[in-house]
């Protein structure tokens, strides 16, 4: 078991101990303990069916939602367990956002998009709905491209374009964190560079977790790299610790291109 | 060139029967039109807008569709208005909120009340339902329009019911499941997200089960009395085109004018449910995604 503590990089936001994840009776999860700072990019790195997005989803208990599942060990944000009895998952959500692999805006138009957040969080009046579209929509680098047209159907959109409204409808309901499932697998290298931008301007507001199959991205974007294995967390550090000096040989082997 | 000429044949086998479908609804128009046209010569077309259906009236016949047409009219709304809710409310809590469990034991009866002849569900609305409409509602008769809308409800439910699960359950996932990371209730979810997204469907299948309803004749001709009189009154008694056609059809000379007339009848039910298919079209298209 590989436990790696969070020193002195920034404060923990998300503090995971213990976790193991069963789909059935398959564990998909073993023992993860780790510690995600706050305000920095956290990189899940690790072949496919490792258990990187299957983790990224125990953080907001995306998971709850699969026949089946369950899960132990605890999940602390800011100190508070969101797997507790008292957990409420609708304010967890909130605090919590999740943009996934592939862009799955809904068909409706942009503005109802980004709007739909804040609609479900309690706000009716359109002149505070049109400020948070717009803030939301310039945060995601989409405003200039689309201020034009927010009420067209947001499958008119390029698939980068489609990619950043999501971020842009993630970011409306201000959450604190914000989980990314391999964001840019499905979009061309000009649209993944934005993308990795954006990552990089919100850094500095947001934690962010980001599961990547792209080794060079997570190099790229992120502080933090977390080496997923089989259900185990074989290492984490500084991503610049883990990509010149990993100190497993499953890391190195997988960094280097030998599997994977 | 062998394979060639071979797959060739069957291209042209599958092309006919494809075809098919298209020349059986050409012939049905222009037989059923063939033999409703001389109506129009006598006893004229007028006489289809009178307010009377008595084709064999020893003084003077009266060939109106009026009280036919409202009839069926009546037993239509009522049947929608109880399987729309029925149909669709089912058909989203077994795709969306069922235990897989409860799933498995829905299903099958659904399916089992979609086969039910409607012979047999007339029986059942004979024998419970106008016995019961009539002491409920302290009638002189249960044979009434409701009686026939809840038949035909039950017949219809089992159709909007599966097509609309068909159509909720296409839904991709990745709409729900962005909408319940932004913290929306599972309820939210669905009324916000799954019903708008399967509309569409959900509205192809309330089109067909509204045809299945206009056309079926068996258990509304059993229940609803057959009374021709013009009523919007859901505990009167009524009389339907289908159940007319059905019961005159037998014992009418051939080619007399009361002959013509339940052609004409069907023409109306004709033009009825292509309008309906028509608007079903419509509405697919205008709601379609994308």
């Amino acid at each position: 078991m590989v436990t790696w503590k969070n020193n002195g990089l920034s404060e923990t936001k998300i503090h995971v101990s213990n976790l193991d994840f069963y789909y059935g009776i398959t564990q998909a999860l073993f023992d993860i303990t780790m510690d995600i700072p706050s305000q920095r990019v956290t990189a899940l790195i690790g072949p496919s069916g490792c258990g990187k997005s299957t983790f990224l989803r125990a953080l907001n208990r995306m998971n709850d939602i699969i026949d089946g599942t369950r899960i132990t060990g605890h999940v602390l944000i800011d100190d508070e367990d969101i797997y507790g009895s008292s957990a409420d998952v609708v304010r967890l959500r909130k605090r919590v956002g999740m943009v996934f692999q592939k862009s799955n805006p809904f068909p409706k138009s942009l503005f109802d998009n980004v709007a739909y957040g804040p609609r479900t969080h309690g706000i009716k009046n359109h002149k505070q709905l049109s400020e948070i579209v717009e803030r939301s929509l310039r945060r995601a680098a989409l405003w200039d491209e689309v201020k034009d047209r927010l009420s067209v159907s947001a499958m008119d959109l390029s698939g980068g374009q489609q990619q950043r409204l999501c971020i842009a409808r993630a970011l409306a309901i201000e959450p604190e964190i914000l989980l990314m499932d391999e964001p840019a697998s499905a979009l061309d290298p000009k649209a993944t560079a934005k993308i990795e931008d954006l990552i990089d301007q919100l850094s500095d507001d947001y934690t962010i977790v980001i599961v990547t199959h792209n080794m060079q991205q997570a190099a790229r974007v992120s502080d933090v790299t977390a080496f997923f294995y089989e259900g185990h967390l074989i290492e984490m550090g500084q991503t610049e610790q883990i990509f010149t000096k990993p100190q497993q040989k499953g890391t190195e082997d997988y960094i280097t291109g030998r599997f994977g | 060139m062998r394979y060639f000429r071979k797959e060739k044949i069957i291209e042209l086998f599958l092309q006919w029967t494809a075809s098919l479908s298209i020349v059986i609804v050409i012939c049905i128009f222009v037989f059923i039109f063939k033999e409703a046209v001389p109506f129009a010569k006598h006893p004229g077309l007028g006489e289809l807008f009178s307010t009377r259906w008595m084709p064999t009236s020893p003084q003077k016949e009266s060939f109106g569709l009026v009280p036919l047409v409202t009839g069926s009219f009546v037993v239509t709304v009522l049947a929608m208005l109880l399987t729309i809710p029925f149909g669709v409310g089912a058909a989203v809590y077994i795709s969306e909120l069922a235990a897989p469990v409860e799933r498995e034991i829905l299903k099958p009866f659904i399916e089992v009340l979609a086969g039910i002849p409607s012979v047999v569900i007339g029986f059942f609305g004979l024998m419970v339902l106008v016995p019961f409409v009539k002491s409920c509602f302290g009638l002189a008769t249960g044979l009434t329009a409701f009686s026939g809308a809840v038949l035909l409800a039950l017949m219809a439910i089992p159709t909007v019911t599966s097509i609309s699960e068909d159509s909720l359950r296409s839904v991709p996932r990745s709409y729900k499941e962005a909408s319940l990371a932004l913290g929306a209730s599972r309820l939210r979810t669905i009324w916000r997200v799954t019903v708008p997204a399967a509309l569409p469907g959900i509205m192809a299948a309330v089109m067909l089960g509204t045809g299945r309803v206009i056309g079926e004749t068996m258990a509304v001709m059993m229940v609803t009395g057959n009374a021709a009189i013009i009523t919007f009154w859901p505990f009167d008694s009524v009389r339907t085109m289908t159940a007319t056609i059905a019961a005159e059809m037998g014992e009418v000379a051939f080619g007399s004018d009361h002959y013509r007339a339940l052609f004409c009848v069907g023409v109306v039910l004709l033009l009825a449910t292509f309008g309906l298919n028509v608007a079903a079209q419509k509405v697919l298209s205008r709601y379609r995604m994308g």
